[in-house]
C-alpha cells in the first residue's frame, strides 16, 4: 500500500466517515470537512509534475487477485496526472462552491458528500489504474455515484427520469467496455494496459481486434456523451449545480476522452479507429452546438454545449492518431497537443459557466432566459465570470479558448493534406463541419451571455429580488476564470510541465530514449487561414445572432418525432409493452397450456434427435414369442384404455381404469413377477376404493361443448408422445449393448444375504435404501391426506 | 412379445397424455394414473421377458428373469401410489372448496390486476 493507492482510497475512505460528521458536527457545514481532501490531493498530485514531465513514471502494485492477474497497480504518467490534476482541482472548487450553494439547514447534505467523495475516488481509480478490470470496477462505480447525484432531489419525477437515463446509457456502455476489455484480454492474456500496449503486433493481427476496438469506443462514447449516446447529458442537468459542474463538463465527460487516449496506442494503428473517432467527435461537434441554440434553459445550453466540446476533444485525438501512420508526425501531433489543452481549457470555462448560472439560478429562481435579462448591472461579477467563459467558449481572444480553437481549425486543416485511408476525397468535411460547428458555438455562447445579462431587467417574472451573490459562491469561478485568462497569455507554462507528457503518454511509440514532443502554443502565428476562420466564424456569428429571431423557424421544421430522445423513450416503453406482451401469450395461466408445451419439446427433443442422429433400429432377434394369453391381455388392456378416454361417466373411467391395472397384473403373472403381481392387485384395489370413496363428493364428468381445434392439438400432440415412446422403446430394446448386471444379484442372493426371493433381497438388502424413502414418501402422503382433510382455511386465511 | 409391449405402451402413454389435456381434474387424475401404469409396463418390457423361471431361487433351475426392473417398478408403484392417492385427495378437497372441476376456470392467473 503506497501513497499512491491511499490518495485513490481515501475520498471513499472519507465517504464513510461524512454521515457521522453530518449528523453530530451540525454547527459547521459539511462541506468544510470536505473540502480538505481535495486540496490535499491536489498539492500531492501537483507535486508530481516534476517526476513526469521528465518522462517519469511511477508504478505500484497492490495485489488483489493475483491467481486471475487482477491487481490494483497504481500508474501515474503524463496522461494520468493532468486528469487527476483535473479532478482534485476541479473537486477542491466545486466542494468550495457547492458549501454556499447548499444549505446546511434545508438539504440533506451527508448524502451529498458521500455521492461526491465516491465520485471522486471513483474518477481517480479511474485514471490512475493500469489494470482493465480494476479500472472497470472503478467506471462502474463513477456511473453509480453519478446516478445517486442525479437523482440528489429524488422526489422531483425528472431528476428520476434523468438518473435512469443516464444510468442506462452508461453502464450499457460499461457492459460493452467490459466485453471489449476481455476480448483484448483473450488476445494478450494480460489485463494490464502496459502489456496490452507491448503485445500491439498481437492485437493487430487478431480477429478480435475489430469487435474489441468497437466494444471499447462504444464505452468510451457513451460516457463521453458522443453521437447517438449523448441524450442522457441534458437530462442529467436536473443534478444540483456544483454536480453538473463538476461531473458533466470537467470530469465523468472526460473520461471517455481519457479511455479513448490511454487506448490510442493500442488501436490507432488501424484506418477504423481514425474514422470512426474522428467522424464521431466531429459530428457530436456539430449536432451538440446546432442544437444548443434553441434551448431556453441555461443548463440545457451548457449541456449540449459540453457535448459539442467533447466531440471536438474526440475527433481531434481521432485526427492526431493518424501521425501514427505518417513520416513527419509532427504534423498531424497538433492535434493530439490541442486536444489535450482545450481538455484543460473546457475543464476551465465551462467549469466558471456552470457555476456562474448556478449563481444565477441561486439568487434570481430562474434559469429560464426568457425570463432572464439585465443582469449586467445588479450581478457584475457574475457578469464579467460568465463574459470570459462565453468568449472563451467561443474562441475569442483574449481568452484560452482562442488558442485551442485555432488548432483545433489547425489540425482540421491539416487532415485535407494527406492521403491515408483514402480521406483524400472527404476530408474537405471535417474543417466544414468544424467551421460551421463553430458558428453555432459563437451563437450560443452570445445567446447565453447577452439574453442573461443584457436587455431589460424583469423582475416581475422572477421569484426572487436578484442581487450579486455571496463571496464565498464567488471565488471558485474566479479562479477558474482567472485561468483562462493566464493559460491565453502564459500558454507555454502548460507546454512542458503538463501537455508534453500527456502527449508522450498518448503516442509513446514516437519518441526514442529523452527525446521530447516539440509543443510551443503561440498566441501569434501571423495571418494564417486559422485566423481567417476565427474571423469568419465572429462575423457570421454576430451576423446570426442579431438576426436570430428570424431564422430560428429552422429548428421548427424538425419534427420532434425524429429526435433520439424519442426514439429511446419510444425504444423504452416499447421494450416495455412488447416483453410484457409476449409474456402474456405464451404465459396463459391454463395448465393445459404449459403441459401442450411440454410435451411438443419432448416430442421434438427426444423425436427429433432419435431421428438426426439414426439411433432408431429395429430387431426382433431375442425377443420372446407372442403366446395367445398376451394377445388376450392386450386386446383387453388396449379396449379398457380406449374406455378411460372416450368414457361418459366418471365411474365407466374408474372401472375402466381398474380394468387397465389388473391386466397388468396379470401381465405381471406371465411375465413371472409375483411380488409385482401381488402388490399391483392389492394396490389396484385399494385405488379403485379410494376413487369410488371419493366417487360420490367427486363431480360428474364435464363435457363442455370443446372445440376442434382444442381436440385436434391434443389428439396430436398425444400421438406424439406415444410414437416418440414406441420408437424409444423399439430403438432400445434393439440395441442391447451390455449384459446386465443382475446375474451378481442372482448368485449372491443366497450367498450373502441368506435369501431365495431376489425380489426382496434387492428392496431390503442389496438396495435398502430406496426402500426406506419410498416408506418416507408413503408416509408423506399419509399425513398430507390428513392435512388436507383436516385442516381448514376460512376465507381470510386463518386456521381454525 | 417385447414389440407388442412397446406398442402397447405406445398407446398408454397416448391416452395418458390426450387425457392429461383435458380440462376435468378428474381426468387430469385419471390420466396420471394410466402413464404410471404405462411407465411399468415399459420398465418391465425393457428388462426382456420370459428368459427364464421367476426369480426365486431354486437348486435346479438355471435361468431367471432379471429381477431388478422388478424391484425398480415394485418401488414405483407404491410412489405412485402414494402421489395418485394425495392427488386424488387434493381435487377432492378442491372440489369442495373452489366448487368446480374444470382446469380453465382454475387458472391462477393475474387477477390482481
Amino acid at each position: 500500500m503506497t501513497s499512491l493507492h491511499i490518495a485513490i482510497v481515501a475520498p471513499l475512505v472519507l465517504a464513510f466517515l461524512i454521515p457521522l460528521l453530518a449528523k453530530y458536527v451540525r454547527k459547521i457545514h459539511t462541506g468544510w470537512f470536505v473540502l480538505i481532501l481535495p486540496v490535499l490531493l491536489f498539492v500531492y498530485f501537483f507535486r508530481m509534475i516534476g517526476m513526469t514531465s521528465h518522462g517519469g513514471t511511477l508504478k505500484a502494485t497492490l495485489e488483489w487477485i493475483p491467481s486471475f492477474g487482477i491487481n490494483f497497480t497504481a500508474y501515474v504518467d503524463g496522461l494520468g496526472l493532468l486528469f487527476a490534476l483535473l479532478i482534485t482541482g476541479i473537486g477542491s472548487l466545486v466542494v468550495l462552491y457547492s458549501i454556499y450553494y447548499l444549505s446546511k439547514e434545508k438539504e440533506q447534505l451527508g448524502p451529498f458528500y458521500v455521492y461526491l467523495l465516491m465520485f471522486m475516488g471513483a474518477m481517480l481509480g479511474v485514471v490512475l489504474v493500469d489494470n482493465v478490470i480494476v479500472l472497470y470496477l472503478f467506471w462502474e462505480l463513477t456511473s453509480i455515484s453519478s446516478f445517486l447525484l442525479i437523482g440528489y432531489w429524488h422526489k422531483r419525477e425528472k431528476s428520476r427520469y434523468g438518473a435512469a437515463k443516464s444510468m442506462l446509457i452508461t453502464i450499457f456502455g460499461g457492459l460493452s467496455l467490459l466485453g471489449g476489455f476481455i476480448l483484448l484480454y483473450i488476445i494478450t492474456g494480460s489485463f494490464s494496459i502496459r502489456e496490452m500496449i507491448s503485445q500491439v503486433d498481437a492485437i493487430s493481427a487478431s480477429g478480435f481486434f475489430l469487435p474489441a476496438l468497437v466494444l471499447i469506443l462504444i464505452g468510451a462514447f457513451t460516457k463521453s456523451a458522443q453521437f447517438p449516446f449523448y441524450i442522457w447529458l441534458p437530462d442529467a442537468m436536473e443534478a444540483p449545480t456544483p454536480v453538473s459542474a463538476y461531473l458533466h463538463s470537467a470530469t465523468m465527460v472526460k473520461a471517455g476522452i481519457y479511455l479513448v487516449a490511454r487506448f490510442t496506442p493500442v488501436f490507432a494503428f488501424s484506418g477504423e479507429w481514425f474514422w470512426i473517432v474522428s467522424l464521431t467527435g466531429i459530428v457530436t461537434l456539430f449536432w451538440g452546438s446546432f442544437n444548443a441554440v434553441k434551448q431556453t434553459d441555461l443548463k440545457a445550453i451548457l449541456a449540449y454545449s459540453t457535448v459539442s466540446q467533447l466531440g471536438m476533444i474526440m475527433s481531434m485525438l481521432g485526427v492526431g492518431s493518424a501521425a501514427l501512420h505518417f513520416q513527419h508526425f509532427h504534423y498531424y501531433l497538433v492535434a493530439v497537443i490541442a486536444a489535450i489543452f482545450h481538455l484543460i481549457n473546457h475543464a476551465t470555462f465551462k467549469g466558471s459557466l456552470f457555476m456562474a448560472v448556478g449563481i444565477i439560478d441561486h439568487e434570481t429562481g430562474t434559469r429560464d432566459i426568457r425570463r432572464l435579462g439585465g443582469l449586467m448591472t445588479i450581478m457584475p461579477i457574475t457578469f464579467t465570470i460568465s463574459l470570459i467563459g462565453a468568449f472563451s467558449m467561443a474562441g475569442l481572444p483574449p481568452f484560452n479558448g482562442f488558442l485551442s480553437k485555432e488548432m483545433f481549425f489547425t489540425s482540421m486543416l491539416r487532415i485535407t493534406d494527406f492521403n491515408l485511408f483514402s480521406a483524400d476525397t472527404w476530408s474537405f468535411l471535417f474543417p466544414v463541419l468544424a467551421w460551421t460547428g463553430s458558428v453555432f458555438t459563437f451563437i450560443y455562447s452570445m445567446v447565453l451571455l447577452f439574453q442573461t445579462f443584457g436587455g431589460k431587467y424583469q423582475p416581475e417574472k422572477l421569484e426572487k429580488k436578484a442581487h450579486e451573490a455571496p463571496l464565498g459562491m464567488l471565488i471558485s469561478p474566479i479562479i477558474l476564470v482567472s485561468l483562462a485568462v493566464i493559460f491565453f497569455f502564459f500558454p507555454n507554462i502548460l507546454s512542458y510541465t503538463i501537455i508534453e507528457p500527456a502527449a508522450a503518454s498518448i503516442m509513446p511509440g514516437l519518441l526514442d530514449g529523452d527525446e521530447k514532443f516539440k509543443v510551443h502554443i503561440s498566441i501569434w502565428h501571423g495571418f494564417s487561414p486559422e485566423l481567417f476562420m476565427t474571423i469568419g466564424v465572429a462575423v457570421l456569428g454576430i451576423l446570426a445572432y442579431r438576426t436570430l429571431g428570424k431564422w430560428k423557424k429552422v429548428y421548427g421544421l424538425f419534427p420532434d418525432k425524429l429526435t433520439l430522445n424519442n426514439l429511446y423513450d419510444r425504444s423504452l416503453y416499447g421494450l416495455e409493452k412488447g416483453s410484457n406482451k409476449a409474456t402474456r401469450t405464451y404465459m396463459t395461466g391454463f395448465l393445459r397450456d404449459y403441459l401442450v408445451y411440454i410435451f411438443v419439446f419432448f416430442i421434438i427433443a427426444v423425436g427429433g434427435t432419435l431421428v438426426l442422429t439414426g439411433g432408431f433400429s429395429y430387431s426382433v432377434k431375442g425377443t420372446a414369442p407372442i403366446g395367445v394369453y398376451e394377445l388376450v391381455l392386450s386386446a383387453v388392456m388396449i379396449a379398457a384404455t380406449f374406455g378411460t378416454v372416450f368414457a361418459r361417466s366418471r365411474l365407466t373411467a374408474i372401472i375402466a381404469l381398474g380394468v387397465i391395472g389388473y391386466t397388468l397384473a396379470l401381465f405381471f403373472v406371465i411375465f413371472r413377477a409375483p411380488d409385482l403381481a401381488l402388490t399391483q392387485l392389492i394396490i389396484e384395489t385399494i385405488s379403485v376404493a379410494l376413487f369410488l370413496l371419493c366417487f360420490y363428493h367427486l363431480p360428474k364428468l364435464s363435457f363442455k361443448p370443446k372445440t376442434k381445434t382444442f381436440r385436434i392439438t391434443n389428439a396430436l400432440v398425444s400421438i406424439g408422445v406415444g410414437a416418440v415412446v414406441t420408437l424409444l422403446a423399439l430403438a432400445s430394446n434393439s440395441q442391447r449393448s451390455l449384459e446386465s448386471i443382475s446375474s451378481y444379484f442372482i448368485e449372491n442372493s443366497y450367498k450373502l444375504a441368506g435369501g431365495r426371493n431376489i425380489v426382496n433381497v434387492v428392496l431390503v438388502d442389496f438396495r435398502g435404501f430406496d426402500t426406506l424413502f419410498e416408506i418416507t414418501v408413503l408416509v408423506i402422503a399419509a399425513l398430507g391426506i390428513y392435512g388436507m382433510i383436516r385442516l381448514r382455511m376460512e376465507k381470510g386465511g386463518e386456521e381454525h | 412379445m417385447e414389440i407388442l409391449m412397446a406398442f402397447i405402451v405406445g398407446i398408454l402413454f397416448t391416452a395418458a397424455t390426450y387425457l392429461m389435456l383435458s380440462k376435468s381434474l378428474l381426468r387430469v387424475i385419471i390420466g396420471t394414473a394410466v402413464l404410471s401404469h404405462g411407465v411399468h409396463l415399459l420398465l418391465l418390457t425393457m428388462g426382456g421377458l420370459k428368459k427364464g423361471a421367476p426369480p426365486i431361487l431354486k437348486n435346479d433351475t438355471a435361468s431367471y428373469v432379471d429381477p431388478i426392473p422388478q424391484a425398480l417398478i415394485l418401488t414405483a408403484i407404491v410412489i405412485a401410489f402414494g402421489v395418485t392417492s394425495f392427488l386424488l385427495v387434493m381435487a377432492f378437497r378442491a372440489y369442495q372448496e373452489l366448487k368446480m372441476d374444470d382446469m380453465e376456470q382454475m387458472r391462477g392467473n393475474d387477477q390482481h390486476e
